[in-house]
């Protein structure tokens, strides 16, 4: 008796932890060294190098589309990579801009008391939720913007743009010289806004009387700007894209790719969106909106001093995560040949290089690297509007 | 002496009035309309629009779908226009005329009571699984996640000792790939997902630390870099001659990826139930691997069923990347078929691709209401 009593039972099972907490160490380590040893061994049998040394080499190929200059004779694989990099940034920035705004449209439209604004959301919501997103961009791709007319057929857009199934192309704006005072007065208009929002503010806490700013700074933001472009002689000139025998010159040209990508991934993702922000609306307590007539406010101001801020704390985390997926679903260009990251690396640069592992690696790290900035920027803005408790 | 009830009075009803009709401005049709439709001014003009959005969509669509669709033919000259149809529509033929392509692609035409088995099997053992009053759903358990696995595989990728041939799985194709790559996902990712939720839950840092990193990992990268890391580095890992087949890589990546997902949703189950079970199921004197067995999965599982079967919806859809590195499944049979040019028409693209969502629509619907039900019927019994 006395003996098992000296005996701790924690320290055994301490140790018996620790001992598996080794083994399992050691098999995971196993695992993984025995797959390098494989890797190194299959890529020697297939005579393939290893190593970053690619990254400085000459790539050899084109892409379709640059935002940063590029050319296939001499910029490297590096070079790739920042261009595609780039171009999922981009897609992804617009997409999320016009998801969210149609997005709450939508969710909003799902809460409202009008019947058939409620059924008809509803109903592209079920639609769009339960269609596989592949699919859609296929579709948006292959039977919509592909069976537009051909070049000779041009849709010709009012404000002198073209659409056919090469593309959409728009008059390209040229700022003049004088432009720049332009900006200048833009900065200036909203410097002028803050502070004469501040200063209002003040005079309210101060003397509870409220100041109407609202044509003050719509005049400031948009007025200063248009009298300073008025006076520097405007100084904007479009350069209109003209219709040639082979192919359209000037103008900016919009990708079908690019096209079909942005309106699939903000046609889904705004589906999910809504759904977010009905969750957060109905979240909100109607006690809420009720005590807030009770104390006067009207239903304007009840909505943005009390209803948003406080859906907004629900609907943001859920949100970001839309953001997050949108970000990664834009991963599917590969599938309709936008030159995005995963087209351009995982499919140019690893049939070229058959540097398999490596070229993965980069991938996955990008998408890992956006992930964890984003999380951890959620994070941040959690703990800033986390609730109070007393 | 008089009571006040003995004497008659004639101001006193002796039967109650009966009942009027509720006002007409604020029930029945009328009522209805007045509230949901027309308001105020701002919804009359909102019901407005709507109303002028649908005549203008509506009608199009039917007429292009249903009313001028041409539903026979053998080739593209049906689904073109001619002289006796010079506006024709959605080219359903196409669809009639590949259908069984859709369905099994090149799998052996005289071995596809195979995969018709198959599919029986598989919807049998789902519908034990989530009928709410089954009989005997552990032994379903066993059935879908065990048994149905086994015979599956048997019966589709063949077993010539019992005198089924092999079938390889490059034959295989189009919906039955779909359905494969899908089951397979989640009768692999439940478990793995059950497995890595407890491991992010232990007390053992080295298995908190192994399942966080894996989980985060997973849900921090696209599933088309998964489904390449699968297929093209998967081979490097293992000695040649293991390497496995294209099929297979695709399923190995498919259910990693879900098993992340499907551990945030079962973790998110477990967090659900209060402490006080875990700590009765321990003054039972029950051991760690008991209690989640006994006590603490069965009550997070059923929680956490409508979550699961949104995952499984998510899953569902996703499948169609499988095409992308060069897997047939039902969206890649349709792609392929779209190409054909016995059947080039300018409408043979939208019909297949209708078709498809149709399906996968269906298919997905379905689902998401069956977990709406699961959610309902969950909150009445958590209220009572």
């Amino acid at each position: 008796m006395a003996d098992r009593v000296r005996v701790p039972a924690r320290n055994t099972r301490y140790l018996g932890s620790l001992a598996f907490q080794v083994a399992l160490l050691l098999i995971v380590g196993g695992l993984a060294y025995a797959a390098v040893v494989n890797a190194a061994q299959n890529l020697a049998h297939a005579n393939i190098a290893t190593g970053f040394g690619f990254w400085n080499n000459t790539a050899g190929f084109d892409i379709s589309q640059t935002l940063i200059h590029y050319s296939a004779s001499t910029s490297t694989f590096g070079r790739a990579f920042w261009v595609g990099l780039l171009n999922t940034l981009f897609v992804s920035g617009i997409g999320i801009v016009l998801a969210t705004i149609l997005g709450f449209v939508v969710g909003i439209a799902r809460l409202s008391r009008n019947w058939l604004v409620a059924c008809l959301a509803g109903g592209y919501v079920e639609l769009v939720r339960n269609v596989p997103l592949l699919l859609q961009l296929l579709f948006w791709y292959n039977a919509v913007l592909k069976s537009l007319p051909e070049l000779q057929g041009s849709i010709a857009l009012p404000g002198g743009g073209f659409l056919n199934n090469r593309g959409l192309f728009l008059p390209r704006p040229e700022f003049g010289p004088g432009f720049g005072a332009v900006v200048i007065a833009l900065l200036v208009g909203v410097v002028a806004a803050l502070l004469l929002r501040s200063w209002a503010r003040g005079r309210q806490a101060r003397s509870g009387r409220r100041t109407r700013i609202f044509w003050a700074a719509v005049g400031l933001i948009g007025g200063l700007p248009l009298v300073a472009f008025v006076l520097a002689g405007l100084p904007l000139s479009f350069h209109f894209p003209a219709l040639g025998r082979f192919n359209v010159t000037g103008g900016i040209e919009v990708l079908p790719e690019f096209a079909a990508l942005l309106i699939a991934l903000t046609v889904y993702t705004a589906a999910f969106i809504a759904e977010v922000v009905r969750a957060g609306v109905l979240a909100v307590p109607a006690g809420q909106t009720e005590a807030a007539q009770a104390l006067g406010l009207r239903s304007a101001t009840t909505l943005r001093l009390i209803v948003v801020p406080q859906a907004l704390r629900v609907i943001i985390p859920p949100l970001t995560s839309q953001y997050l997926n949108l970000i990664k679903n834009s991963s599917l260009a590969v599938a309709i040949g936008y030159p995005d990251l995963v087209q351009i690396f995982t499919g140019t640069v690893l049939n070229i290089t058959g540097q398999a592992v490596e070229v993965v690696a980069i991938t996955m790290a990008v998408y890992l690297t956006i992930s964890l900035v984003i999380s951890l920027s959620m994070n941040i803005y959690g703990r800033a509007t986390a609730v109070v408790e007393r | 002496m008089t009571t006040i009830s003995d004497t008659p009075r004639s101001y006193l009803r002796q039967v109650p009035v009966g009942r009027l009709p509720p006002p007409t401005t604020q029930a029945g049709l009328f009522g209805w309309l007045r509230s949901n439709l027309f308001s105020t001014p701002g919804n009359i003009a909102l019901t407005i629009i709507c109303i002028l959005f649908i005549a203008w969509a509506v009608p199009p669509l039917l007429r292009f779908f249903l009313i001028d669709a041409v539903w026979t033919g053998t080739d593209r000259q049906a689904c073109l226009a001619s002289a006796t149809n010079p506006q024709p529509g959605a080219c359903w033929a196409f669809v009639r005329m590949w259908i069984s392509y859709f369905v099994y692609a090149f799998y052996p035409i005289d071995q596809r009571w195979r995969v018709d088995t198959f599919f029986l099997a598989l919807s049998f053992g789902a519908g034990w699984l989530l009928w709410p009053s089954a009989p005997r759903r552990d032994l379903g358990a066993v059935y879908f996640f065990v048994v149905l696995p086994i015979i599956s595989f048997v019966l589709l990728s063949g077993f010539p000792a019992i005198g089924l041939a092999a079938v390889p799985t490059s034959l295989w194709g189009g919906v039955l790939v779909t359905i494969v790559v899908a089951t397979v996902g989640m009768v692999v990712s439940l478990p793995l997902g059950i497995a890595l939720a407890l491991s992010r839950r232990s007390h053992i840092p080295v298995v908190r630390l192994l399942s966080v990193t894996f989980i985060e990992f997973v849900r921090g990268v696209p599933l088309i870099t998964v489904l390449f890391m699968a297929s093209v580095m998967l081979p490097l890992f293992v000695p040649e001659r293991f390497s496995p087949d294209k099929l297979v890589r695709a399923l190995i990546g498919v259910a990693l990826f879900a098993s992340a997902y499907m551990a945030e949703v079962v973790r998110g189950g477990l967090a659900a139930i209060p402490r006080g079970q875990y700590e009765a199921a321990r003054a039972l004197g029950l051991g760690y691997g008991r209690m989640m067995a006994l006590v603490v999965l069965p009550q997070a599982l059923r929680v956490t069923l409508p979550n699961i079967v949104n995952t499984f919806i998510g899953l569902f859809k996703d499948t169609t990347l499988v095409f992308i590195v060069g897997i047939f499944d039902f969206l890649g049979t349709v792609e392929a078929a779209r190409g054909d040019p016995k059947w080039a028409s300018p409408f043979t693209s939208v019909t297949g691709y209708v078709f498809a969502g149709l399906f996968y629509f269906i298919c997905c619907y379905g689902m998401s209401r069956y977990a709406r039900s699961v959610e309902a019927h969950l909150s009445r019994a958590g209220r009572s």
